[in-house]
Order: structure tokens, then C-alpha cells, then sequence
């Protein structure tokens, strides 16, 4: 029976109420009196040197407070890189200056030069347009491979190069790595494209910075997954401001997918500007400037090779990754190409000899930096295909392959630095093979031809690291960050309780799952509890949401800080009950006394905590528990894909028919709301696979910078899913036995999706091995056709 | 945007009137124009609103079987009240873009713009219809003057387009898969005297005619007839969505499902 509340149900998520009739908070509402609006001006130009920014006219135009160009920012610091990555010989990266405007040349298309602070927007505007900007215009850097060319033209004068770095992971001896493709009884090699990505949250960016000048304090209201984050970085490395002093709010947020857990100059740029023209300032991404602005995902050029035994077993890997970091460094940028895309390459497969190499580049483009998997869909996606490919030129059933290669021993030591604690990748694919009723697909694709078209099965295996961690162990890696979390259990006198948790939900359904638990531990009604997260001012330090983190790491604090505060009720409820505190049992809202029929509610309980005149002296009244969670490993979801096409041989349009998903991600807390984040995974990924395409060219012009070149997934583009959760493996070392799931449906799907349109096309004597993404009617065309 | 003046007439006259106002310019259903002016690509002195001229709404049968569209006529109104005197221009209407823009773009604004991806271009040209201004009446032969050119005049409205229904017609769009304008849309309409075959989203002249199809059609209406004909990619559009040889190949394959949805 499945369960009605608490652990385990599928509790409609409370938020949606407000989200769907209109009353959400977003930072876009939020106007602070005497506000005034900012519109910064954008280089239309890829890569040139700044002559001179006139912005004479400007200020004197009519409704303006101020215009700021670089020149304002000398000496206050850039944005920084919260990863630093240590090459292959041991070096640092290369990490350029970052500045709030540009200073000295324009990188990229939609790069700051200047701001305009009026009293509105279209003032702002009109200032702007009179701001005489000498631009010369330099050769753009865009393509990765010749980027890396020495004598290339630099994007940073100052670096001795465009890489940023030359990495490194797995085996580090090049000749063993030769030996074991030279004895290989089969090598299959593919060089093939992840496309780069806009992610396009429904919400773009926003920031209103506020000063007050008779308490020295700043708020800085933002469209952040992340508000601590955002509040450290800009206090301790872009604007030397006193933390204490400055309150960073991240209101209802309409959708991150990674683009807003990044520290960007606009948001600095609104605190600073908020003192230095003493006046409110709000600054609302228009649409175009989101293509240009906010960080883009992906794009990755790999050749990877797989080396098999003669029984078939995988006994090498080697992959060779440009990465494009864009023009600068992102917050966490440099850690997506590196240690959560390496790390993964060994996907579910026990293959002994694994090297990975990544040059991560700097181009004239936007910065490129974590997108719904970041890193994981990069390396699932090379492998996947590679996996498939060789499938096909040994003439084995690709299920069969994948199998014979799982891991199947836990805990399991990978050649790329991970320990997968547990999974169980056969139980997975038995589900699948259930779920997406393999057996009928010949039937499915008879129909299909039948009527013209090409039907086609992918399946795809993933795997996935979540909740980055422990802190010290990434500290070791390079990351600037801690990531733990941190939860207060803040129980009201008449028993309501109060979490305040550093996770922030921007779609998640924190606000209805997180209460869940909290409500099941005490056996209360889940209304009792209610969540408060994205305002630093209330609530603890913590390091936010991205990653398929918030319930394995935040949750986890949020339970540890629960289990305190029942240790210390106990304590109150056995003073009550004149019992032992060892006696004492929690069943149901009611401590009773084990063995008899005394008991107390849990309301009576957190009264006296409150009100304590019948008080034990030796306790501190009150309840009210802070914890902080540094895991001890990731946890690592995985699962198997299916994915059924069918193709119009006549025009090359695909079309995804069938979408089935099995999953383990261990324990659930609500099963409605992880088959909707599954859900929308998914369509991202279809999106990739199919659609969507982030296109410079050779000028560093954005080719696809509106929904009119830039295809976003449609509901009629994506199949019903079927989707199956059943395969179970508890993470062994978080108290919730969970792993998490935001990631999952972006990461297995595009090789599921690519699989299956070339399995459609061989199927009608086409001998395609590979179209990148996305696999557009005009690249299936061209490829059927080639 | 910029600052403008909004004049929204009741009469065919006053528009007229107001658009003589220097760099006035007229406002159909606003679904092309109102982004252009957003992103500041255009600064008119005024805009004309044509909605509130209720001579130039709606669709109705002449006296000859024709169909007339007012030229500010939604492309929602068109998908359902020629849904049974032109059932394919009825399907065109109801392809474009999505719910929102299908109540408020028109056809005489579509037109009038020569999008050469938009879909009414294809509808007009291939049906033969006329397109009626204010002053004169323009066959669709020479009304399409290539990408964003017609024979309109400055400050010529199209009041109404009159389109002679065929024995039988199809329209086939290739949805461009980001904006859903045609990556390739032939409209076929067979009438008594030949078969008109009108082309949109391919080539970088916008909609025209693929005469070779038309002869073959004429000679042999099946979609047998084209077997072995295909339009020069020469002229065709090269973008991220498709090559020109891709767009040729289309033009194709379009017109056959439309001969064949005819047959």
C-alpha cells in the first residue's frame, strides 16, 4: 500500500499552490523604494581591444544617476573561481582576471562594457545607445582545437596560452596505456561532439542590490540556487565587504539547471552600485542578454577509443576531451571538465586501465561553466556511444555487452578516483527490460515499417556522483568551497516546527518533501513542518543546491538536527512522566513510557520546553537544534535507459516514441516528485540529443541567440515516459539511505535518444556510426545520405 | 522601444490618414513587429493599429464562390471560419506558430511582411488570390517581390485577401524546429485549369512558384509525376537547420505528400 504521508508518499507538493495561481515571490517583484535600473551595454563584437568608452554624452541624458565603465572597478576584485585545477605536471590552471566590466578588451559577445544607472530602463537605455564605444576588433578565438595551437591569438595577453589546463586522471603511464590497445583483440574509436547549451530557465537572472547607509548593510536580493555562496564570494573575493553586513535573499526562484549557482559581475555590480549611487538598483536579463550572459553547459569535443578482449571484456579506456571554458573562468568551471567528468568515466564497467585527458580552452564565448548533470552527461555520453558502437562492429547484443562488463562487487574501486559504495546494475537492467517491454519491440518496429518508418532502440546505462563531498577530501582536489550543509530544527512552543536549511529549492519540492521526513521522524502531520531556505539572514550557512545534492547532504543535516532535538524532548518527556529517559519511546506524536500506558503528546512536550515550570533544571529550555553534514563519499544513483524512435527515412525528422527509465536511487522520500524531476531530466535531455544548439561563428557572432534558432524541447516532442524506481540499493552512508535524482534524467537520455536513431538507420541499411547532437532532420538526412 | 504615437482608426480612411504621418507605420496582429521594436530595430513616429477597422475582419463567400479574408483577420479566425469553404487554407491558418500568436497575428500583416519563412505567403501564391489595397487589387503573381519585398506602396493597406477556392488543395509544413515557421511549406491547390504549386521557407527570393512541378502535376496529377524533379539548390537558404541540398529535398518531398493528400 503505498503510504499517504511521511516517508515514502507521494504528498502533492504544498509550493505548487502559489506557483501555479500567481502568487510567487520572485526577485523580479521584489522593488524596493526609490530603485533605480541598470541596463548594461553589451559588446556586439567576439574579441577586441577597448580604445577608449566615452560616456560623456551619456551621463547627461536625461533621467540618469550614473554610468560606470571598467575604470570604476580598478582595484576592486574580479569574479572568482571557486576550483582550482592542478594539471597534469603539477602546475596551477590559468586563471585570468575576471572584471566586473571589461577593462582592456571585450572577450565575448554580450560581455559588459559599461552601466547605466537612470531613474528607468528606458533611460537607461537611451544612455546607453549614446555612450561612444572604440573598439579594436581582434581575431575571435572559437575554435578549440586550433585555440590550442601554439601562435594561436590569445585570448588573455597575459596567459602564455589558451589552455587553461592540460588534466590528467586515471592511468598516468602512456606506454601502458599503448600496450593495452596494442594487445587489444578489438579497439573501437569515435570522435564525437557534446553540443553547447543555453539552459534557459523559465526565470532569467535578476539582482536588486539595496544599501543602507545608516546601518552600513547591504541586501542583495538574486535569482541564486545558492545565497550563501553568492554572499561569501562577492564579500571575500570581488567586493571586500564585511559578511555580517550584507544579506543575500534568493526568493521563490523559477529554475536554475545549474546557470544560477555561478557568482556573475551583475549581481556585484548592483551591490556596489547600490552605495555608490546611495540608490536602490535592479537589473532584469531581457531574454537576449540570458543567451549571452549566463553561463552556457557542455561543449566538449572527445575522441575516445575502447580496447576489448577477445571474449569481449573491456580491458582499456582512453579519451581525449577539449573542453570549452569560454572566455573566462565561471565559478565552479573548472571542476565540470575535471573532477566531475573524469571521475566518471568508468560509467557501470569494471574496464581495469582507464586514462583520461581533458585541455580545457579559452575562447571568445560565452563562459561555459555546470549544466543539469555538468560533467556526468559528458563522459556517460562518450561512453555510451562508444559502448554501443562497438556493440554494432562486434555484432553482440548491446544489452549482453554492457552486462557482461558491469560492475557487480561493491564497494568497487574505480581506476578514476571514485568508490561506488553499492548499486546492483543487472537488477537495474532486468527492470528496464521489463518496464520498457523489450520483448514487443520487434513487434513495435514491424508496425513502424509498415508505415514508412524506421524504428529504432537505444538503451543506455549511467552512472552518477552526487552530493560532492567530504569537504576535506574535495579540499585536496581544488575546491575553494566547503560541501556540507547545514540544517536548524527550530520547533515552535505550540509544536509547529521551523527548518531553516542551507538547500534551496527552485523546483525541487524541498518545501513539500523535506517535511516529509521531519514529520515521519516525530510522527506529526507533514503541515506542522514548513521549510525556510534562500535568505542568509535566516537561515544557516549553507552551500546550496546543485549537484543532486539537497536531500542526501542537506537532508541529512536536517535529520541529524531532528534526531538532537528528539534526544532533548525525550528529555523533557521523561521529567513529565517521571520516567527514565531510557524508557522513554516516540511513536506518533505521543513519548510514552515503554511498557505502560503513561504517555505525553508531543505538543504538551514542546509547550513545557517553552513554558518550562515543570522543567528539568539540568536542561537548557527551549528546542531548537543546529547540524552541520559533511558526507563521507558521494553517493552514486545509476540506472539503464531505453529509448525508441521512430525515423522518416524521406526527411530525417526523428521522433522519440517511446521513453522508458529505470532508476535506483536508493531510498525515496517522495516518489511523485522524483518521477517528475526524472520527467523533466528527460526532456532536457531529448533536448540536447535532438534539439537544442548553442552556435558561434567563425566571427564569434551567437548564431542561435532567440527561441527562434535556438530549439527549446516542445510538450509534443517528448513521449509519455514510463519510468521505474523499484531497483533499490540504499547509499550506505547517508541516515536517509538516499542518493538523489535531479541530474539523472539529463544525463542517461541523449546516448539513449543517439543509440536509438542510429539503431533506427542500420536497421534500413544505413551504415551510419555516429551524428553528433543534436541529431537534427538535417543531419539524419545528410548522414543517411552521406 | 522607443517612444511612438498609437492611432488605432475605425475606418479605412483614417488609417490611411494616419499613416501619411511621416515614418508612421501600420500595426497588424504585432507578432513580427512588436519584438523588432523591442530589441529597438525599428523607431516609427506612430504606430496605425488595423484592429479596430471592422471592415477588414473576418472571412466570408463572395458572390463568384471565392473566399475573402479581411486583412486583419486572425489566423485563429481563419482556422475555424474557413475550416469549410477552404479546408486547406483553414489547416494553414491553424499550422502558424502557436495559440498565443494565432490570436493575434493577421493575414494581412503576414503578407504584408513576406517573412520567407512564414506560411501565409505559400496559402496566397498558391491559391492565385488577390490581394486588395486600399487603392487597387494585386494578383499574388506579382505581389511577392522576394524576402521582406511586396508591391505594396508606403501607407498601402491590404484591407482583404480574395483567394478562388480549388478542386482540391494541401498544404505540407516542415516545422524549422526552433521557431516552427516553415523550414520548407509547399502549398498545392488544383484548380479546373492546372495546378498551382507555391513554396515557402526555401529559398532566399521567399515563396515562389515551382513551375516544373506544376507542369508535370498538369500533365499527370500523381506524385509519381515528380519523380526525377527537383528545384536548383542554388537559390535555396543555408542556415543551423538545414543546407541548401537538405531545403531542395524537401521541396520534394513536401510536394508529393501534398499531391498525395490531394489525390
Amino acid at each position: 500500500m503505498p503510504k499517504d504521508s511521511g516517508i515514502g508518499a507521494s504528498s502533492k507538493r504544498r509550493e505548487d499552490v502559489r506557483f501555479l495561481t500567481g502568487a510567487g515571490n520572485y526577485t523580479d517583484d521584489i522593488n524596493v523604494h526609490g530603485q533605480a535600473y541598470v541596463f548594461f551595454l553589451r559588446s556586439d563584437i567576439a574579441h577586441g581591444r577597448l580604445k577608449s568608452v566615452d560616456t560623456s554624452a551619456a551621463e547627461g541624458m536625461p533621467g540618469v544617476v550614473k554610468v560606470f565603465t571598467g575604470k570604476d572597478f580598478e582595484g576592486v576584485g574580479g569574479m572568482p573561481c571557486g576550483w582550482e585545477v592542478t594539471d597534469k605536471h603539477g602546475a596551477p590552471m590559468q586563471e585570468p582576471p575576471h572584471p566586473i566590466l571589461a577593462q582592456g578588451k571585450v572577450r565575448h559577445v554580450g560581455d559588459p562594457i559599461a552601466a547605466v544607472v537612470a531613474d528607468s530602463l528606458e533611460q537607461a537605455r537611451d544612455a546607453a545607445e549614446a555612450i561612444d564605444v572604440d573598439i579594436e576588433e581582434l581575431t575571435a578565438v572559437i575554435d578549440m582545437k586550433a585555440a590550442a595551437q601554439d601562435g594561436s591569438t590569445l585570448v588573455h595577453d597575459d596567459l602564455k596560452n589558451n589552455i587553461c589546463y592540460d588534466w590528467q586522471l586515471g592511468e598516468t603511464d602512456d606506454a601502458k596505456v599503448d600496450e593495452v590497445f596494442a594487445n587489444a583483440a578489438h579497439v573501437t574509436t569515435l570522435d564525437l561532439v557534446n553540443n553547447r547549451l543555453v539552459a534557459n530557465p523559465m526565470e532569467p537572472r535578476v539582482a536588486v542590490g539595496e544599501y543602507k547607509r545608516g546601518t552600513d548593510e547591504y541586501t542583495l536580493y538574486t535569482t541564486s540556487q545558492n545565497p550563501h555562496v553568492i554572499r561569501l564570494l562577492m564579500c571575500a573575493f570581488v567586493l571586500g565587504l564585511p559578511e555580517h553586513k550584507v544579506r543575500v535573499v534568493a526568493p521563490d526562484v523559477g529554475g536554475g539547471f545549474g546557470t544560477k549557482i555561478f557568482h556573475y559581475a551583475e549581481e556585484a555590480f548592483c551591490t556596489f552600485a547600490a552605495k555608490a549611487c546611495n540608490r536602490p538598483v535592479k537589473w532584469t536579463s531581457s531574454r537576449t542578454e540570458a543567451f549571452m550572459s549566463d553561463a552556457h553547459g557542455r561543449d566538449h569535443v572527445s575522441k575516445i577509443e575502447l580496447a576489448l578482449d577477445a571474449e569481449n571484456n573491456f580491458v582499456g579506456l582512453r579519451t581525449n576531451t577539449y573542453a570549452n571554458l569560454g572566455a573566462y573562468l565561471s565559478t565552479f568551471s573548472s571542476s565540470v571538465p575535471t573532477w566531475l567528468h573524469g571521475t566518471l568515466m568508468a560509467g557501470n564497467y569494471k574496464t581495469p586501465v582507464i586514462q583520461v585527458n581533458v585541455k580545457a580552452m579559452f575562447t571568445n564565448t560565452v563562459p561555459v561553466d555546470a549544466y543539469r548533470g555538468a560533467g556526468r552527461p559528458e563522459a556517460t555520453f562518450q561512453l555510451e556511444r562508444v559502448v554501443d558502437k562497438a556493440a554494432r562492429e562486434l555484432g553482440v547484443d548491446p544489452i549482453a555487452l554492457r552486462r557482461q562488463n558491469f560492475v557487480t562487487q561493491f564497494p568497487y574501486d574505480t581506476p578514476v578516483a571514485l568508490t561506488y559504495d553499492t548499486g546492483d546494475y543487472n537488477g537495474t537492467m532486468d527492470k528496464l527490460e521489463a518496464a520498457a517491454d523489450l520483448a514487443g519491440f520487434a513487434a513495435r518496429r514491424a508496425q513502424s515499417e509498415a508505415n514508412g518508418k524506421l524504428r529504432g532502440l537505444g538503451i543506455n546505462c549511467y552512472i552518477e556522483a552526487c552530493g560532492i563531498a567530504p569537504s576535506n577530501i574535495v579540499g585536496m582536489l581544488g575546491a575553494r568551497a566547503g560541501l556540507y550543509d547545514a540544517a536548524t530544527v527550530r520547533v515552535n512552543a505550540t509544536g509547529s516546527i521551523s527548518v531553516m536549511v542551507g538547500a534551496h529549492s527552485h523546483g525541487q519540492g524541498h518545501e513539500t518533501a523535506f517535511p516529509q521526513v521531519v514529520a515521519d521522524m516525530i510522527g506529526i502531520d507533514e503541515s506542522m513542518v514548513e521549510i525556510v531556505h534562500g535568505d542568509t539572514s535566516k537561515i544557516p550557512f549553507g552551500m546550496g543546491t546543485y549537484g543532486s545534492r539537497s536531500l542526501a547532504v542537506c537532508g541529512s543535516a536536517m535529520v541529524k538536527a531532528t534526531e538532537k532535538v528528539i534526544e532533548k524532548a525525550k528529555r523533557i518527556a521523561a521529567h513529565l512522566l517521571e520516567a527514565s529517559e531510557a524508557d522513554i519511546e516516540l511513536k506518533d506524536g505521543q513519548f510514552s513510557v515503554a511498557g505502560t500506558d503513561k504517555s505525553v503528546a508531543w505538543g504538551d512536550v514542546t509547550l513545557t520546553a517553552y513554558v518550562p515550570h515543570n522543567y528539568p533544571l539540568e536542561v537548557e529550555p527551549g528546542l531548537e537544534e543546529t547540524a552541520f553534514y559533511d558526507p563521507a563519499n558521494f553517493t552514486f544513483p545509476a540506472g539503464a535507459y531505453a529509448c525508441e524512435v521512430e525515423v522518416d527515412p524521406e526527411t530525417g525528422q526523428v521522433s522519440v516514441e517511446k521513453f522508458t527509465a529505470a532508476d535506483d536511487f536508493g531510498n525515496i522520500i517522495n516518489p511523485m516528485i522524483v518521477d517528475g524531476q526524472v520527467h523533466g531530466g528527460i526532456g532536457q535531455g531529448i533536448g540536447q540529443a535532438l534539439l537544442e544548439n548553442c552556435a558561434y561563428d567563425e566571427n564569434g557572432q551567437l548564431l542561435s541567440a532567440s527561441y527562434m534558432d535556438y530549439a527549446m524541447p516542445r510538450a509534443d516532442d517528448v513521449p509519455f515516459y514510463g519510468v521505474d524506481h523499484s531497483s533499490q540499493t540504499p547509499c550506505t552512508h547517508n541516515p536517509l539511505g538516499v542518493k538523489g535524482c535531479g541530474e539523472a534524467g539529463a544525463i542517461g537520455s541523449p546516448p539513449a535518444v543517439v543509440n536509438a536513431v542510429l539503431d533506427a538507420l542500420n536497421s534500413g541499411g544505413k551504415a551510419v556510426d555516429h551524428i553528433d547532437m543534436p541529431v537534427s532532420p538535417s543531419r539524419v538526412w545528410a548522414a543517411m545520405n552521406g | 522601444m522607443y517612444s511612438f504615437e498609437f492611432e488605432k482608426p475605425s475606418t479605412i480612411a483614417d488609417a490611411v490618414a494616419a499613416l501619411a504621418a511621416e515614418d508612421a507605420q501600420a500595426l497588424g496582429g504585432g507578432q513580427t513587429l512588436i519584438p523588432t521594436l523591442k530589441q529597438r530595430l525599428a523607431s516609427p513616429s506612430a504606430l496605425v493599429s488595423l484592429s479596430g477597422i471592422s471592415e477588414m475582419q473576418g472571412v466570408c463567400v463572395e458572390d463568384d464562390g471565392s473566399v475573402s479574408v479581411g486583412g486583419a483577420t486572425t489566423h485563429a479566425t481563419v482556422a475555424s471560419e474557413a475550416a469549410n469553404t477552404y479546408p486547406a487554407l483553414a489547416a494553414l491558418a491553424g499550422q502558424i506558430g502557436d495559440p498565443a500568436v494565432r490570436n493575434r497575428g493577421t493575414i494581412g500583416g503576414s503578407v504584408a511582411n513576406n517573412d520567407p519563412a512564414a506560411c501565409y505567403p505559400a496559402g496566397v501564391l498558391g491559391s492565385g488570390a488577390t490581394i486588395r489595397t486600399n487603392t487597387r487589387e494585386i494578383a499574388a503573381d506579382d505581389f511577392f517581390e522576394g524576402m521582406f519585398s511586396t508591391a505594396l506602396d508606403d501607407g498601402e493597406i491590404i484591407t482583404s485577401v480574395r483567394f478562388p477556392v480549388p478542386q482540391a488543395a494541401s498544404y505540407q509544413k516542415f516545422l524549422q524546429p526552433a521557431s516552427r515557421f516553415a523550414l520548407v511549406g509547399v502549398f498545392l491547390a488544383r484548380f479546373a485549369d492546372g495546378v498551382r504549386v507555391a513554396v515557402t521557407g526555401a529559398s532566399e527570393d521567399g515563396v515562389f512558384r515551382w513551375s516544373e512541378a506544376e507542369q508535370a502535376l498538369n500533365t499527370s496529377f500523381s506524385p509519381d509525376a515528380l519523380m526525377g524533379l527537383h528545384v536548383n539548390p542554388m537559390n535555396m537558404i543555408a542556415d543551423l537547420h538545414g543546407s541548401k541540398d537538405y531545403r531542395a529535398h524537401l521541396v520534394s518531398v513536401m510536394t508529393k505528400r501534398a499531391v498525395a493528400a490531394c489525390s
